[in-house]
C-alpha cells in the first residue's frame, strides 16, 4: 500500500506492505537510520520517536496506522546545526555514552520539555518525574544519573529563554 | 611533571565534552544496521534445539525455493581454514560439522543467507538438523560427577590453587582449628546477560580475494586472529574494521568472532555483501554471559579479630566451549581473598564444562562473582563481634606495604583509606529501621557497605606479553592521528585519547584525531578489556605523543621553522618530506615479578579501589526490595575526563544493583527460558536511585597523569552491599543473588525483624 505521512515537517510517501512497521519505514524506505532497533517488542526504547506528538515505539507500530499522521525522529529535532536544548545538553552532561539508545531518549526527553511536563516542579520531584517518564528507555551504559542531570539542564535553559 | 609550555590550556582533568557526543545526540553515527550497503544480502544462524549429541545431517525442505531465490547454504564443508574459533584453545567450532558434537542449545550448525530478511529467515526454517541425542549436564555438580565427559577426564576447564603462608593442607587446617571464631558461608551468583542495546552485528564482503569484515565489536585484532585460522589466509587478505559499537560490557570481546566468521563464509559463498543482526531473542540466547558462581567462603579470625586464614573455593559454570573461561576464573581467584590483610590465605577456583551455552566475560571478568562473598561473609564477621561495618573494613583494610594473597607488596596507589574515609563521611545516620508504606504495608530497611578492589590491566606477565602498540602521525592540516585498536564502546576512549594526545603534544584537541580502528590501519594496541584501555594504551599514545613533538620541534629547529606544534605539523606536511609517525610499545613498569606456576607475585600492575554504602527498605507484603540510597567511592588513580569516568562508575553500579536484585537467566534444559527483553528484565530508569559517586585519585606514577582502571571496579562490589543490606534489614542472611521478591518471599521463616 502506498502510505503519505509528514516526517519531520517533509511530506514523504513510501510503498510499503501494511504490515511493515514505521521503524522500517523510517530505517529502510526513507533511509532516517538515527531511529535504533534495539529489541523489536516496544522494551527498550531505542526507536521512539512522535507520532501526532505522541511518544511511541516505531517498532511495534504498523506503517498502515501512519497514513496522514505526523512522525518526528531524531533527526527532527534540531532546527538547521542548532542543536534542541536537550542535545546539547546530553552532549554537556554525559548523557550519552554508547548513544545506541541516545536518539530516543533525546526524542522523549525533548517531548517532556517542549510539552513543559516538568513545569513548576521543584528539583527533586522533577528529578522523580523524569525517571517515570523516560521509563520506556532503557539505557545499559549510564546508570541515567547523567541523563537525569541532562534532562534537569536543559528544563531549565528552555525555561529562561 | 613537565611544565606546560604556553598554549593549549591542559585538557586532561576536565570535563571535554565527547568527540562522538554530538553525532550521537542527532542520531547521525552509523551503527552496522545503518551503514549503506547496498545489494547486502541477509544471513541467518540455523541452531541447535539440542543441548548435547552428535550432527548427523541435515534436511532441506524443498518447499522453499532455494534456487529461485539464490539462497545460499553454508556448512561446516565450506570452511576454507580450520574450523574454529581460535582464542585460547582449539575447541569451539564456527559450525559444527556433519558427524560432529553439538554442544549446548543454540549452537550455531549452519548458516543460510538470502536477499531480504524475510527470506532469510524462512530458509532458516526450511532447514531441520537431524541430531543424535546424548545425555548432558546442567549443574556444577554434575560436571565434577564427571559421569557425562564433556572436556577431559573431569570436565574441568582450569584450576588454580593459590597458597600463602603455609605449604600444604594440613598445615592449613591447623591454623584453622586454633582460630577463635570460622565463619563459614556458601554464596551463588547468578548468570547475568550483558543486555547491550545494539545486538550482535556484522558485514562482510570480499573483494579480489581479500575479505572486509565490519561490525560492532571491542576487538578487532581478536576477530583478525580467529579470521586468518578460519579463512586460512595471510594476515593481509582479511580486514577487520570496528563500526560505531552500540554497547559492549565484555560481550562483544570473543563473541564477535564467531559471528565474523558466519558473515566471512556467507558472504564469500555468495559472492556478494552478506550482513547478519541478530535478534534480541537469539542474542539472548545464544551469546556469551557472565559465569554462574558458587563459591565456599571460611574465614578464620582470632579473639581480637584479626583474620588468622581465609579459605576459598569457588567454582563457576564455563559452559559448553572453553573460550575465555580460564581468564574468567584466574581474575575471580585473584580477587577472591579480598582487600584484607591476612598472613595464610589458600584459594582454590575451578571452571567446569557444561551444556550451558558458553560463558564469558562481562565487566569484572570474575572478580564480583568472588568479591560478593568475601563482603558478605566480612559482614557476618561485624555482626558477629557486633563491631561498626565500615570501622571493621577500616581496621583490616589492605594499605602501602602490606601483601595480597599472591604476596604482592602494595606500592605506590592504594587508595583504601581514602575511598572508606569518603563513605564514612557522606554516610549520615542509617535509614529509620521500620516504617508503613503508602498503601500500608509494613516496610523494614537496612543498610550494607562493602570494600573492594579491583586490578587494572592484563594478569600478571599479560600486558608484556601483550606488547600493546599505538602509532601517532602528523597528517595534513595541522593535525596529528592517533592510531589505536582500541575501541570506543561508549566507555569514552576516543574522548580520552584526544585528551592525552592533546596535552601530549600541547595542541588544541580539535587538531587530534583518532582513527576508527581498522586493523589495516592501526597496530595492535591489546583487546579493549581489563580495564586497560586508558591507564596501558592511553600511557602508550602519551608517550608516543611526546616523542613525535619532539621529532616535530627538532626538524623545526633544523629547517628554521618556527611557530606551535600545529604550525610545525602543517609545514611539514607541506614539504613533502615523508609521513612523520612514531610507534610506541608498551613498556612495563619495573619491579613487576609474577610466577604463573606458583601463581605469585605482582598479580597486576595496581589495583584500583572502592567503597560502596547502599541503603534498601523492603515491603514485607510484596517481598520488593527498593534501592534508596547507593553511593560509591571509586580510587581512580586521575580521572582524564570526569564526567566520563563518572558515567563509567554509574553505569558499572547499576548494572551491579542489577545483578543484585532483579537480573536473571533462567536456564531450562540448557536454553535460556527467559530470552526476550519482556522477560529477561534490567533496571530502568524507574528502577535505578538516584546515584551518588565520589571520585578518589590517588595516582598511580605509571599511568597516564596518574590514570588508572575505572571501567569495572564499580561492578564489583555494590551487589554485596546490597546483599548485605537486605540482611540487615530482615535479620537474616541472603547469600544468593539476584535478591528476587520470590526469594524474599521463600526467607519469610528466618525473618528476625527489629
Amino acid at each position: 500500500m502506498k502510505i503519505e505521512l509528514e516526517v519531520n515537517g517533509q511530506p514523504r510517501t513510501a510503498e510499503v506492505s501494511p504490515w511493515a512497521r514505521l521503524l522500517d519505514v523510517l530505517r529502510e524506505d526513507l533511509r532516517l537510520t538515527g531511529t535504533k532497533e534495539g529489541c523489536g517488542e516496544g522494551e527498550c526504547g531505542a526507536c521512539s520517536v512522535l507520532l501526532d506528538g505522541e511518544v511511541v515505539n516505531a517498532c511495534i507500530v504498523a506503517a498502515g496506522q501512519c497514513h496522514g499522521r505526523r512522525v518526528v525522529t531524531v533527526e527532527g529535532l534540531a532546527r538547521g546545526e542548532v542543536l534542541h536544548a536537550v542535545q546539547r545538553a546530553l552532549v554537556a552532561c554525559g548523557g550519552a555514552q554508547c548513544g545506541i539508545c541516545t536518539p530516543g531518549i533525546a526524542v522523549c526527553a525533548a517531548h517532556v520539555i517542549d510539552r513543559k511536563l516538568l513545569a513548576g516542579k521543584p528539583v527533586a520531584e522533577a528529578r522523580a518525574a523524569v525517571r517515570e517518564l523516560l521509563a520506556g528507555n532503557i539505557c545499559r551504559c549510564t546508570g541515567y544519573q547523567l541523563i537525569v542531570d541532562a534532562v534537569l539542564v536543559a528544563v531549565d535553559e528552555v525555561g529562561d529563554s | 611533571m613537565e611544565p606546560r609550555a604556553v598554549g593549549a590550556p591542559a585538557t586532561v582533568g576536565t570535563s571535554l565534552p565527547r568527540v562522538d557526543g554530538v553525532a550521537k545526540v542527532t542520531g547521525r553515527a552509523r551503527y552496522l544496521d545503518d551503514l549503506d550497503a547496498p545489494g547486502v544480502w541477509y544471513g541467518a544462524t540455523v541452531r541447535s534445539k539440542i543441548p548435547h549429541g552428535v550432527l548427523d545431517g541435515f534436511d532441506l525442505d524443498p518447499g522453499y525455493d532455494w534456487a529461485g531465490t539464490g539462497t545460499v547454504f553454508v556448512t561446516a564443508a565450506d570452511i576454507p581454514g580450520k574450523n574454529m574459533i581460535l582464542l585460547i584453545e582449539e575447541d569451539q567450532v564456527a559450525l559444527v560439522p556433519v558427524g560432529g558434537r553439538v554442544m549446548h542449545v543454540d549452537e550455531a550448525l549452519a548458516l543460510v543467507a538470502a536477499p531480504t530478511k524475510a527470506l532469510a529467515i524462512a530458509a532458516c526454517a526450511a532447514v531441520t538438523p537431524r541430531i543424535t541425542v546424548k545425555p548432558a549436564i546442567f549443574t556444577m555438580d554434575a560436571a565434577l560427577a564427571a559421569e557425562v565427559k564433556l572436556y577431559g577426564d573431569d570436565n574441568v576447564y582450569k584450576q588454580f590453587l593459590i597458597r600463602k603462608g603455609h605449604a600444604r593442607d594440613a598445615e592449613f587446617e591447623a591454623i584453622v582449628a586454633g582460630a577463635a571464631h570460622v565463619i563459614e558461608g556458601e554464596y551463588v551468583t547468578g548468570a547475568q546477560e550483558q543486555m547491550y542495546i545494539e545486538p550482535q552485528a556484522m558485514m562482510a564482503e570480499w573483494r579480489e580475494g581479500r575479505c572486509y569484515i565490519v561490525g560492532s565489536m571491542q576487538c578487532p585484532y581478536y576477530v583478525h586472529k580467529a579470521m586468518k585460522a578460519l579463512l586460512g589466509c595471510g594476515p593481509t587478505d582479511v580486514v577487520i574494521a570496528q563500526s560505531v559499537t552500540g554497547g559492549g560490557f565484555g560481550g562483544k570481546e570473543e563473541y564477535p568472532s564467531m559471528l565474523a566468521g558466519h558473515v566471512a563464509l556467507l558472504a564469500h559463498k555468495a559472492q556478494r555483501a552478506v550482513k547478519i543482526v541478530y535478534e534480541r531473542d537469539e542474542d539472548i540466547a545464544a551469546t556469551t554471559k557472565r559465569h554462574p558462581a558458587r563459591t565456599r567462603h571460611r574465614l578464620a579470625v582470632d579473639a581480637a579479630g584479626e583474620i588468622v586464614a581465609i579459605d576459598v573455593d569457588c567454582v563457576m559454570d564455563g559452559g559448553a566451549y572453553l573460550t575465555l573461561s580460564p581468564v574468567v576464573l584466574s581474575r575471580g581467584v585473584l580477587h577472591a581473598a579480598g582487600p584484607y590483610r591476612c598472613a595464610v590465605t589458600r584459594v582454590r577456583g575451578r571452571c567446569v564444562a557444561t551444556n550451558h551455552p558458553p560463558h564469558g566475560a562481562f565487566r569484572g571478568f570474575g572478580a564480583p562473582q568472588t568479591t560478593f562473598p568475601y563482603e558478605r561473609q566480612i559482614e557476618k564477621l561485624a555482626v558477629l563481634r557486633g563491631e561498626d561495618p565500615l570501622a571493621l573494613r577500616t581496621r583490616l583494610a589492605l594499605r602501602k606495604g602490606d601483601s595480597t594473597a599472591t604476596s604482592q607488596i602494595l606500592g605506590a596507589s592504594v587508595g583504601s583509606d581514602e575511598v572508606l574515609t569518603a563513605i564514612r563521611d557522606c554516610a549520615g545516620t542509617p535509614p529509620v529501621r521500620a516504617g508503613v508504606a503508602a498503601n500500608g504495608s509494613p516496610l523494614r530497611r537496612g543498610r550494607g557497605v562493602c570494600f573492594y578492589f579491583h586490578g587494572a590491566g592484563f594478569t600478571g606477565s599479560g600486558e608484556a606479553r601483550l606488547a600493546g602498540r599505538a602509532q601517532v602521525a602528523v597528517v595534513a592540516g595541522g593535525r596529528f592521528e592517533v592510531r589505536a585498536s582500541s575501541t570506543d564502546i561508549g566507555q569514552g576512549a576516543i574522548t580520552m585519547f584526544t585528551q592525552i594526545a592533546s596535552d601530549a603534544l600541547n595542541v588544541d584537541p580539535a587538531r587530534v584525531v583518532v582513527v576508527d580502528p581498522n586493523t589495516r590501519d592501526v597496530p595492535d594496541s591489546g583487546p579493549t578489556v581489563a580495564s586497560r584501555t586508558c591507564m596501558v594504551v592511553g600511557g602508550v599514545v602519551d608517550r608516543c605523543c611526546r616523542r613525535v613533538r619532539g621529532r616535530l620541534e627538532a626538524w623545526g629547529r633544523e629547517h628554521g621553522v618556527t611557530g606551535d606544534l600545529a604550525a610545525l605539523a602543517n609545514a611539514y606536511v607541506e614539504s613533502g618530506a615523508p609521513e612523520l609517525a612514531d610507534m610506541v610499545q608498551y613498556e612495563p613498569p619495573p619491579g613487576i615479578a609474577w610466577d604463573d606456576a606458583t601463581y605469585t607475585g605482582a598479580a597486576y600492575p595496581v589495583f584500583g579501589w572502592g567503597a560502596c554504602l547502599v541503603d534498601v527498605e523492603v515491603d514485607l507484603d510484596t517481598y520488593e526490595v527498593k534501592l534508596l540510597r547507593c553511593v560509591q567511592a571509586i580510587d581512580v588513580g586521575k580521572a582524564i575526563n570526569p564526567i566520563i569516568v563518572k558515567g563509567q562508575i554509574e553505569g558499572g553500579t547499576l548494572q551491579a544493583l542489577g545483578w543484585a536484585l532483579l537480573e536473571n537467566i533462567v536456564y531450562r534444559e540448557g536454553r535460556v527460558a527467559n530470552a526476550s527483553m519482556t522477560n529477561c528484565i534490567v533496571p530502568t530508569f524507574a528502577d535505578a536511585p538516584e546515584l551518588e559517586t565520589i571520585m578518589v585519585e590517588v595516582p598511580y606514577p605509571f599511568g597516564p597523569s596518574g590514570a588508572k582502571g575505572v571501567g569495572e571496579i564499580p561492578m564489583d562490589g555494590p551487589a554485596a552491599a546490597v546483599a548485605n543490606a537486605v540482611s540487615d534489614a530482615l535479620g537474616c542472611a541472603f547469600d544468593e543473588i539476584p535478591i528476587l521478591p520470590e526469594v524474599v518471599a521463600a526467607s519469610r521463616d528466618r525473618w528476625r525483624l527489629a
